[in-house]
């Protein structure tokens, strides 16, 4: 298997800001509908990582590859967004004063101007998509809820749904579990464990049992490098992580 | 299988609608009645001046739609409605002068009166074309769409968004008022438009005109009404609350906002023009006191009061403002600003959501 074979194929990337390195030489690979956990302690490079990827920050150098075929160093934000690769952000971001249901119409695959979104209709089809996301992020019972009023732990399901709703081959996640409930962490862990296989996952966290809880692939970043890749006992033992995340 | 086969509330207000479109059909039918059958001798009867007044209402409820679909579901703030109205209202004008004919009071078949008494000697340009009402009636429409489009593609596009976009637009309507105030613009001065005689051939100071008129600002304020309530029920009225909550998640998600803005300014400005039209031949005059800035102000505060981001709450705001205004320059006509600048206050205090806030109840779920 050629490493163009994996999903996202990133190679000896470095980005540095006003002399600061914030990725340096960084090489990450990612099957197919892997889970994957990004952990590192604070400016080990993982949110430049994701802003790599997803065309926020052009690399000084190195080649990130999506699939086999797309160089998503040639792409814009938007055309990113367009070939599957959707981002959560920390915070939660859903349209407050609109139904859940509505939240996720507006995430849907389609024809954005002005025009066609006055005179579109819902398609069954599109109606089976909405209502299978629901099932995924268990928002079912609160399709007609205004987004405001759902829990902060709701909201950022409810954000996952809208990715979901383009259908991306990877999702990038950053730290969706923090200010959650225990409750609502166990059930973020289930649902981005049921998501992998289909799609790709990556996840940046700082919580280790969470990261422990979904993980089965770990990589840790340090000053913009991988430290250690493996599985969670192997890097929890490597002495290196140990130095520098771990045992602080 | 959860939602497929199953309808969606999306319109909230359906009710509400209904009963306003019913109260709507119940003037269109009854006020035609109660003037032209009614014996004046009765308690019942509807004056010429009331019908005036009923006519003036519903522009100016047309005017509250045409705001709240730009402020209360777009988040843009306009100041500067009043620009639209009036446009609306001077291309209507220009063809009402032009029917007068040789019975102003100089005689001239061609040019009216301010013409002749500036002393100039033939029609500008811009004046042709508005003796033909179908072409007068396109430009009631044109104009305002025009301002709306060259200005909002500039404003939006360079992202003037929030109170700068709303001073900018008092500014444009000031501007409008001071060059309208100029006699060589062509639009008859400070004096504006006035001694209207006739539309198509039927007499404007006929009360079975006046009823006509009536009857035909109700049609367009009713199909006024359900064109911004097919827009706000659509996908695309989704997008524009989204633009309104989040503007920059919006964009994210792939919806050109600027565009929807812009689509949405135009039509409000259409929607401006079209009352505009309607209130000059009612209330017999416009001149560019009708751009002054603080008539802009007033609709917002119609829509505020009302409730805005709800339909019948824009139309009952500007009707029950107007209502009060009617009676308060009547009787306390010192009292009046302060009243209004009171109301204000206190519905921004205490009824964020206006009066449509407290018959939905929609307050608590907050």
């Amino acid at each position: 298997m050629s490493t163009r074979d994996k999903r996202l194929y990133l190679e000896k990337l470095s980005v540095s800001f006003d002399g600061f390195k914030a990725l340096d030489e960084l090489t990450l690979l990612v099957e197919p509908g892997e889970l994957r956990c990004i952990i590192g302690p604070n400016g080990a490079g993982k949110t430049t990582m994701m802003d790599v990827i997803t065309g926020k920050t052009r690399p000084d150098s190195g080649t990130a590859w999506f699939g086999r075929h797309i160089d998503l160093l040639t792409l814009s934000e938007p055309e990113i967004a367009q070939v599957g690769i959707g981002r959560k952000f920390q915070k939660p971001s859903v349209f407050e004063q609109l139904t859940v249901f509505e939240n996720l119409e507006l995430a849907l695959a389609g024809n954005r101007s002005f025009l066609k979104t006055l005179f579109a209709r819902l398609t069954v089809a599109q109606l089976k998509r909405i209502d299978s996301v629901l099932e995924i992020i268990g928002l079912a019972e609160h399709v007609e809820v205004p987004a405001r009023i759902l829990s902060h732990g709701q909201k950022q399901w409810l954000e996952i749904g809208m990715l979901l709703m383009q259908d991306p081959e990877l999702l990038l996640v950053d730290e969706p579990v923090a200010g959650m409930t225990p409750q609502e962490i166990e059930r973020t862990a289930r649902l981005l464990q049921s998501l992998a296989g289909e799609h790709s996952v990556v996840v940046v966290e700082h919580d280790m049992d969470f990261v422990r809880s979904i993980a089965r692939q770990v990589t840790v970043l340090h000053e913009g490098r991988v430290l250690a890749e493996g599985d969670m006992d192997r890097v929890q033992n490597d002495p290196r992580v140990i130095e520098v995340y771990l045992g602080a | 299988m959860l939602l497929v086969g199953r309808p969606i509330k999306i319109v909230r207000s359906e009710r509400a609608s209904t009963w306003f479109l019913f109260v709507l059909a119940a003037v269109a039918v009854v006020v035609p009645v109660l003037n032209q059958a009614v014996p004046e001798s009765s308690a019942f009867h509807i004056s010429s001046y009331g019908l005036t007044l009923i006519g003036k209402y519903m522009c100016y409820a047309m005017l509250a739609l045409a705001v709240d679909l730009i402020w209360g579901y777009c988040g843009i703030l306009s100041l500067g409605h009043a620009a639209f109205f009036s446009l609306g209202g001077y291309a209507m004008g220009m063809y009402l002068m032009r029917q007068i004919g040789p019975r102003g009071v100089y005689g001239d078949p061609v040019l009216p009166d301010f013409m002749v008494f500036l002393n100039w000697k033939e029609l500008p340009w811009f004046w042709y074309g508005f003796n033909h009402f179908s072409f007068a009636l396109l430009m009631m429409l044109i104009a305002p769409a025009l301002l709306a489009l060259v200005f909002g593609w500039f404003a939006f596009r360079s992202r003037v968004t929030g109170v700068y976009f709303s001073i900018i637009t008092q500014a444009l309507t000031y501007a409008l008022m001071l060059a309208f105030f100029r006699n060589d613009m062509g639009f008859g001065g400070n004096n504006g438009f006035t001694d209207f005689k006739d539309l198509l051939g039927f007499d404007l100071h006929s009360d079975a005109t006046r009823v006509v008129l009536v009857v035909i600002t109700a049609i367009t304020l009713g199909a006024g009404y359900l064109a911004c309530r097919a827009i706000v029920a659509s996908r695309a009225g989704r997008v524009i609350r989204a633009i309104r909550d989040a503007e920059s998640r919006t964009r994210f998600l792939g919806y050109p906002v600027e565009s929807f803005k812009l689509w949405v300014f135009v039509f409000s400005a259409v929607l401006a023009g079209a009352a505009g039209a309607l209130y000059v031949p009612q209330v017999g005059i416009i001149n560019p006191s009708e751009f002054a800035p603080i008539n802009s102000i007033e609709v917002v505060i119609w829509v505020a009061v009302g409730g805005r981001g709800t339909l019948f709450g824009a139309v009952a705001g500007a009707v029950l403002v107007n209502y009060a205004k009617t009676y308060l320059t009547g009787a306390f006509p010192e009292v009046w600003l302060y009243a209004l600048g009171a109301l204000f206050v206190l519905v921004t205090l205490f009824l964020p959501r206006g009066l449509a806030g407290i018959l939905t109840g929609r307050d608590k779920a907050k």
